[in-house]
């Protein structure tokens, strides 16, 4: 299991998803991915996204502007 | 072993795809879902930069309409492709600077090529929502074969809300799908959506008035045109698209224009920009981030900093003090008169 980070500050969604979207397609199964994002939108499109896909968001929280969404990548 | 078919689903998150994946999904074909973001598509939350917007509900109708039906969707970023589309549609725009059925057919052959590339998972043909006569450019009887010819879907492109009104499709011919279940919808009246809707349960769907795309307003064509024909070219960039969306836009000279923030969640956004563009802001008083794009000159520093002292707190005052930030400059600050509101032409409001 593998721990990695996406940037996603400044983007409005729907591209904080599509970029998670992207990068966990070259992650493993059971891989940790923290995605830094400054629109809060992200807070409901990313465990919506995770949900149908899937994937598990396993922790959010916000930090000054910015949210960490936590999420373990599903097969 | 029967092999059960697989469907791609354009989905908008609007009522009508809603329902036609629940149309086949009733018929046993497995569907998954796929959304193509331009840029222009109207998102819950691209409104909810706004402080009055922030108590709506923040969602990404595709996304919510994917888990109503239990399906994956696959959301394909097309900014860069849909340049050529938005700048040179063969088909020519509607009432604003929408390319409708250019888009459309755009569309679908992303979803022939999403096909094709993902080949090991089978899909067997593409579904829309679309609805003879529900649009006056995209969704007419003469467009609907021109979009299968032209995205080079042919006779694997289904309209299950409106297909009894077509010549069947490859689905229906080789009795993948049962013509009889499928619908014969036409017309902007919504009724049989929404009593469709309400046989299928879903209480609750997304039914934007003016579609899904901001080219099909009018105020936000208006500034993509100004935006144009002020830097003499059409390219543009994403910040651009997204900056349409933010703030009240004077244009005092051709070469300038100012983008006031009209609220505290306006402003913030703007900060993200403070790095690469000049920002304006009254320091006397409360006021709004104003960003400007353009070629402004030190001397028009008074008049675009009048015209931001008006829409401040200070708008009254004698005189603020406005700061002035050029990227890799140091700060200017200037003692301003603001501009009365018939100073403020009325032609410089794009």
């Amino acid at each position: 299991m593998s721990h990695y980070e996406l940037d996603a500050r400044r983007m409005l969604c729907p591209m904080p998803v599509i970029k998670t979207q992207n990068k966990v397609k070259d992650l493993a199964e059971g891989d940790i991915l923290d995605v830094i994002c400054t629109d809060p939108g992200a807070l409901s499109d990313i465990p919506a996204w995770a949900r149908i896909n899937g994937h598990e968001v396993i922790s959010h929280r916000e930090v000054n502007d910015e949210v960490i969404i936590t999420v373990r990548v599903g097969s | 072993m029967t092999k059960k078919h697989k469907a791609i689903a354009l989905i908008s998150g609007g009522l009508d795809s809603l329902l036609a994946v629940r149309v086949l999904q009733e018929q046993g074909i497995e569907v998954e879902g796929i959304n193509f973001y331009t840029g222009f598509c109207v998102e819950g939350h691209t409104h909810a930069i706004r402080n009055h917007d922030k108590d709506k509900q923040k969602r990404n109708n595709a996304l919510w309409s994917a888990e109503q039906l239990g399906i994956k969707l696959h959301i394909v970023d097309v900014i860069e492709e849909y340049k050529d589309v938005l700048l040179n549609p063969k088909h020519g725009y509607g009432a604003n600077m929408n390319p409708c059925l250019d888009c459309k057919i755009f569309m679908v052959s992303k979803a022939v090529e999403w096909i094709e590339e993902n080949r090991k998972n089978d899909f067997d043909f593409i579904i829309t929502g679309e609805v003879i006569g529900q649009r006056p450019m995209s969704q007419r009887k003469e467009t609907m074969p021109i979009i299968s010819d032209e995205s080079g879907a042919d006779d694997i492109l289904l309209r299950p809300l409106c297909a009894k009104n077509l010549p069947p499709t490859k689905p229906e011919l080789e009795g993948w799908v049962d013509r009889e279940k499928l619908y014969d919808f036409s017309g902007r009246n919504r009724k049989p959506q929404m009593a469709l809707a309400k046989e299928f349960g879903f209480t609750d769907y997304a039914s934007p008035a003016g579609g899904c795309c901001f080219l099909t307003d009018k105020n936000y064509s208006d500034k993509l045109v100004d935006l144009w024909d002020a830097r003499g070219s059409r390219e543009y960039e994403m910040d651009d698209i997204m900056l349409l969306k933010v703030g009240r836009h004077l244009r005092p000279k051709p070469e300038f224009k100012l983008i006031i923030a009209r609220d505290a969640g306006e402003s913030k956004y703007l900060e993200g920009y403070r790095k690469q563009f000049v920002t304006i802001q009254v320091t006397s008083h409360n006021g709004p981030l104003t960003m400007v794009d353009g070629d402004i000159k030190a001397e028009d520093f008074d008049l675009a900093a009048g015209i931001v002292a008006r829409y401040g707190q200070g708008r009254d005052a004698e005189q603020v003090e406005v700061e002035i930030s050029v990227p890799g400059e140091d700060k200017q600050t200037l003692q301003i008169k603001p501009l009365s509101v018939e100073q403020v032409n009325k032609e410089w409001h794009v």
